[in-house]
């Protein structure tokens, strides 16, 4: 699976093409077509239920609920794609970002690079096909940075998952063969 | 993990909103279940103790105060009648039955009734030990007083004068229970039945006292013997009209009827419990609103929740559901937190009752409570419908791109 950077300075468009791709942002011309299924030929619902299986998405910020810990937020994921709880799935990728024993806090007890592995983690319970990340690393210091980079590159590799980042970041250039720039 | 969980953990984490919410609808509640138990408590224990009594024939005073005194046996009477007129009424051709109340005494509260057979016949008493009253100074009592005051048969009592209290007891005669009453769910569970004579007898003794100094006109009262009231039924509904007006014009006593009073005295009361009604659909109307604030205002911090729920793939209706469901669990709690409190309130005021006569309960359940909680569920919705609709006005993109 491919693994391509997107990269351009901020207000070229990163966030808007993200957006489009992930199903999020009617285009007002052209198609976007994820496994031969054209997304904008969807119904509304249907389209919020294939994002949720097919596409796992990374934002700038978290976003977790703060009402629920962090093993409840992945498996609304799940829940919000009409999937089955994976039990084992999820304590497995927790293991796998190293933050299993982070799985019965809240989103309040964690600093800003454990909250973006959660986030990283949810992207990921579904098996999505593709990975979308939009600016993941812009709040993180330079050590949580790369290894958020280097967790979605080997997630996504493991998973059988194609990756888009987003970014302005130079430190996430390196890591990377594939860009687009915008 | 589910849509309940997410409300749930979403309201437990709001917790003081939540609990004011809650406790503005349970109060709401409580008040409307406390009136609704408590009137059809009243209105069930009014019908059933007049079930069978057409008409009352007392000393002339309030028409309401008779009612009470001597069908409800609440109030004091309002005076005695001569008992000579009173069995001359007794034998008036419109009348099936009629059944002498000689009262005054009282035992721990309980009132102490003089009658007759006609009694036990009007209020188709039976038996659960023992047997009805005969000679003087025999009682039978009713169950209630039995459990109360653990009387059993062959004990012995002393009645007191007064309807309430033991102040003054009448210590030359003691009582003794012949009989107890199977409970009945009437009024006459709470009395203590003996016949005439008896009360005669204590009250004789009394004046006895006093006749040791010369005192000719109240022994003159006394051997005019006097009864406290009458209670009449007709042997046809023809009399309504007559009987009534005859008794009230051409003898010295009135009549008064238990339908027409009782009707009088719910009007009286009525406008208290009018008043309350809308007290508590006002405190619903603010819990209503404090309920659609709480999540109105919630729903800018929660924006983001949504949006990414809708980007992890659920859908406008979806999570329109979660933010009604979320209004709908509050006040589902809170109707049941009310009527649960409505109840033990209710129960509480009935132990502190003084008047064992018209006791109130909260261990009944009445079909009007089930409407309560639909209408607690319908407040839910209604307080959460305009927050939930912002679901549609959301942009999950713009949402989830901006910086919070």
């Amino acid at each position: 699976m491919e693994q391509w950077l997107l990269l351009g300075a901020s207000g070229s468009g990163k966030s808007t093409l993200l957006n489009i791709i992930s199903g999020l942002l009617k285009p007002t011309e052209g198609q976007i077509l994820i496994n031969n299924t054209e997304l904008y030929e969807l119904s509304a619902k249907r389209m919020d239920r294939f994002r949720g299986k097919h596409i796992g998405i990374v934002f700038q910020r978290p976003h977790l609920i703060r009402s629920l810990d962090v093993l409840d937020n992945l498996e609304l994921a799940a829940v919000m794609a009409g999937l089955k709880i994976d039990h084992e799935r999820n304590l497995a990728v927790l293991n796998d970002l190293g933050i299993a024993d982070l799985a019965r806090k809240y989103p309040d007890q964690l600093s800003q690079g454990q909250l973006q592995r959660v986030s990283v983690a949810r992207a990921l319970v579904n098996r999505p096909d593709l990975l979308v990340a939009d600016e993941p690393t812009s709040s993180l210091d330079d050590e949580n940075a790369a290894q958020v980079i280097q967790m979605l590159t080997s997630q996504a590799k493991e998973n059988g998952a194609a990756l888009i980042i987003a970014t302005h970041d130079q430190r996430v250039s390196e890591h990377f063969t594939k860009t687009y720039l915008l | 993990m589910n849509i309940f969980k997410i409300s749930y953990k979403n309201l437990a984490r709001n917790k003081l909103t939540t609990i004011l919410n809650i406790v503005l609808v349970a109060f709401g509640v409580a008040i409307l279940s406390i009136l609704f138990l408590a009137s059809d408590q009243i209105s069930n224990k009014l019908e059933k103790n007049a079930k069978d009594i057409d008409l009352v024939v007392g000393a002339k005073g309030s028409p309401l105060q008779l009612i009470l005194s001597s069908i409800y046996h609440i109030d004091y009477p309002t005076g005695n009648i001569p008992a000579k007129d009173a069995y001359r009424l007794a034998h008036h051709p419109m009348v099936r039955r009629a059944v002498p109340l000689a009262l005054g005494d009282n035992f721990n509260g309980f009132r102490i009734v003089g009658t007759d057979s006609a009694f036990v016949n009007l209020y188709g008493l039976s038996l659960q030990n023992g047997v009805f009253w005969q000679k003087d100074l025999e009682v039978t009592i009713g169950s209630t007083v039995a459990s109360t005051s653990n009387l059993k048969i062959g004990d012995t009592f002393f009645g007191a004068h007064g309807l309430t209290g033991n102040g003054d007891i009448h210590k030359q005669h003691a009582y003794l229970v012949k009989g107890i009453l199977k409970p009945q769910g009437n009024i006459t569970d709470n009395l203590i039945l003996t016949n005439i004579g008896s009360v005669y007898k204590m009250h004789e003794e009394k004046h006895g006292e006093i006749d040791l100094h010369p005192n000719l006109p109240d022994k003159k009262e006394i051997n005019d013997k006097q009864i406290t009231a009458l209670l009449i039924q007709y042997k046809s509904p023809m009399s309504v009209v007559l009987f009534p007006r005859m008794v009230n014009q051409s003898t010295n006593m009135q009549a008064a009827s238990p339908a027409m009073e009782s009707a009088r005295l719910f009007s009286l009361i009525g406008v208290g419990i009018d008043t309350l009604k809308w007290f508590a659909i006002l405190i619903m109307g603010i819990a209503a609103l404090s309920i659609f604030i709480s999540l109105y205002n919630a729903m800018k911090e929660r924006k983001y929740d949504l949006a990414i729920m809708r980007c992890l793939g659920a859908s406008k209706v979806k999570l329109f559901f979660l933010v009604l469901f979320e209004g709908i669990l509050i006040t589902f709690i809170g109707a049941c937190f009310g009527l649960l409190a409505g109840h033990l309130a209710l129960e509480v005021i009935g132990t502190f009752q003084e008047s064992s006569q018209a006791k109130l309960t909260g261990l009944t359940i009445i079909r009007q409570e089930g409407y309560l909680i639909w209408i607690g569920l319908l407040i839910g919705a209604v307080a959460s419908l305009i927050p939930a609709m912002q679901i549609y006005k959301v942009d999950i993109a713009e949402t989830l791109t901006k910086d919070r």
